[in-house]
């Protein structure tokens, strides 16, 4: 009768570890998931940004350099038609489009504003020169973060022995963030000299 | 505020530079590695290392336990048998295995509690302590705008929160990362390195130390440090009691000469005493050897991890060039306690010795071999 009573045990306590190690592996597809949704919101966060500082950099350009109504008119339309489009994943290439337009936009403007020395002696046409890049550069880190995440979730989906759990309660596969050319990947050079 | 130099990034193999003799030896350590190498091969390397480091530091301590806990079990039953010979033949023999197996364990025990004690406590020790030392003030945004935007970008790259961020006012080029985890972050930069990167170093130096934080280097570099003092107190307490129990029973056994048993008491604090010193001279060697290959596997793991983030090998390639070339240490500022939180080892003594050679007691890898893998994901 003891030894009924130690093989019920041990298949009781090989039970409670299996169920452990499966709500494991449960949580981490979870957390994994988390965590690409979070890197997503990260991106627009950033897109954001420069849809803030555009209107200060136009209003500041628009001093210096009057000659370029041309250039700045098609950062403000690159602007409205990026802002227009929401930001899910129904819209992700069309978005990623507009945006890399909205990118080429500025760094034409950026470029042009070189041929203006009291532009680029300007205080504020500095700060946001700066702030103008920098956002750039964290806009294209968010997204390579976004595919780290993505990368970590797939990996985690697609492996044994969590591919059972994740085909199990439906964990769905994650699209990479892909530009469509190349060019849109560089952010706009801007030089300080 | 000093500004940067112009961000029109110079390239470290660029046609004009002068080939100088780190660059031959670059040459030749890269070439160990196989061109396909990516930093993800790399960084599976480093913590495949550092993690049996962290094991073998673990087994290194129980081991110092387990003989000091056997030598105590040994001494107890000696006295006890040498003591009331009434008793001698109730005593467990001395080689019986519960006087050597139970004590053993129990100093093991022990010695795992008071590790785990230690780490607690050099846990919420912070981070202020150093930057204290350091003269280190928190930087004002509005005063370096880049900087500041750099971390942002290197801290969204890793995923991570925004850490404070400190400027040491100081002459050497160096820069180091603390704090228990990724919400305690703290990065800081002398001014003299700060002015002398561009943008792009910048990152990769930022991306470094970042990448320390993310992986709870400093955590794992606290407990370390605590295990090795730990150890090296534990085998001089060792010495200090194996001495004391020599001469008490040596004295004993003198002036009452009332039997063999002293003797045997004798004979085993001698033994004790030579165990003692074998191990006070062996275990913090081994401890520190441990130690050390620790702080330089998480050395390049910090590297590769910094290419992870910038995706910009040369840029991290040049600003250890530029570091390289720097021969002032951060005098007093900087001890061997906190050497390890440095992207390069910030004293002097130990930069002659160790910068351009492979030692076993050095905190950080030889430049030339850190560049040499940064180099061969390049090629």
């Amino acid at each position: 009768m003891p030894d009924a009573w130690i093989v019920v045990l041990i298949l009781a306590a090989v039970f409670v570890l299996m169920l452990l190690w499966f709500i494991g592996m449960y949580n981490t597809l979870v957390r994994r998931r988390v965590d690409a949704d979070n890197a997503w919101s990260q991106i627009d966060v950033q897109l954001k940004r420069r849809y803030d500082l555009i209107p200060n950099l136009v209003e500041t350009v628009k001093g210096y350099a009057t000659h370029e109504r041309e250039t700045l008119d098609a950062v403000i339309s690159a602007r409205q038609h990026a802002v227009n489009i929401t930001s899910d994943a129904a819209h992700a290439a069309m978005k990623a489009q507009a945006e890399g337009a909205l990118s080429g936009a500025l760094s034409r403007l950026l470029a042009v504003a070189e041929a203006y020395p009291n532009l680029k002696a300007d205080a504020n046409f500095r700060q946001l020169q700066e702030e103008l890049t920098s956002t750039e550069n964290k806009i294209g880190f968010a997204r390579q973060h976004f595919n780290d995440t993505v990368g970590r979730y797939e990996e985690t989906r697609q492996t044994f022995p969590t591919n059972i759990v994740a085909a199990m309660f439906n964990f769905k596969e994650r699209q990479y963030f892909r530009l469509e050319e190349a060019a849109q990947r560089e952010a706009p050079k801007v030089s300080f000299s | 505020m000093s500004t940067p130099p112009p961000s029109s990034s110079p390239s470290p193999t660029g046609p004009n530079r002068a080939e100088r003799p780190i660059d031959a030896q670059v040459r030749k350590l890269a070439s160990a590695y196989p061109g396909t190498t990516t930093y993800l091969d790399l960084m599976r390397k480093n913590r495949r290392q550092s993690f049996w480091l962290v094991v073998l530091m673990i087994a290194l301590g129980v081991i110092v336990g387990a003989i000091m806990g056997a030598s105590v079990g040994l001494v107890t039953v000696s006295v006890w048998s040498s003591s009331s010979s009434a008793d001698a033949q109730h005593a467990p023999p001395v080689w019986h295995t519960s006087t050597l197996l139970v004590p053993s364990m129990i100093g093991a025990g022990i010695a795992l509690v008071i590790a785990s004690l230690g780490a607690a406590w050099s846990w919420f020790d912070g981070a202020n302590a150093i930057l204290g030392m350091l003269h280190a003030t928190p930087l004002d945004r509005t005063l370096d705008p880049e900087l500041y935007n750099v971390v942002d970008e290197m801290r969204i790259a890793a995923g991570m929160p925004m850490p404070r961020i400190y400027l040491i006012p100081e002459t050497a080029l160096n820069a180091f990362a603390t704090g228990r985890d990724p919400e305690h972050g703290v990065v800081a930069i002398t001014t003299a390195l700060r002015a002398k990167l561009t943008r792009e170093e910048l990152q990769a130096v930022i991306a470094h130390e970042m990448a320390h934080i993310r992986h709870l280097d400093i955590r794992f570099s606290m407990l370390m440090a605590t295990m090795v003092g730990l150890i090296v107190f534990a085998c001089d307490a060792f010495v200090r009691i194996a001495w004391t129990g020599l001469r008490a029973s040596g004295t004993r056994g003198r002036s009452s000469r009332s039997g063999k048993g002293e003797g045997g008491a004798v004979a085993i604090f001698v033994i004790l005493l030579i165990i003692a010193a074998i191990l006070a001279v062996v275990a913090p060697l081994f401890a520190k050897l441990i130690q050390m290959a620790y702080s330089r596997e998480r050395e390049y793991l910090a590297d590769a991890c910094a290419v992870e983030l910038t995706r910009n090998p040369q840029a991290l390639a040049s600003a250890l060039r530029k570091l390289a070339d720097d021969e002032e240490p951060l005098v007093d500022l900087a001890n061997r306690g906190t050497a390890h939180m440095f992207i390069v080892n910030p004293l002097r003594k130990m930069r002659a010795k160790h910068q351009e050679l492979n030692s076993p007691f050095a905190s950080h890898p030889p430049l030339p071999s850190r560049i040499a893998r940064i180099m061969a994901l390049l090629r």
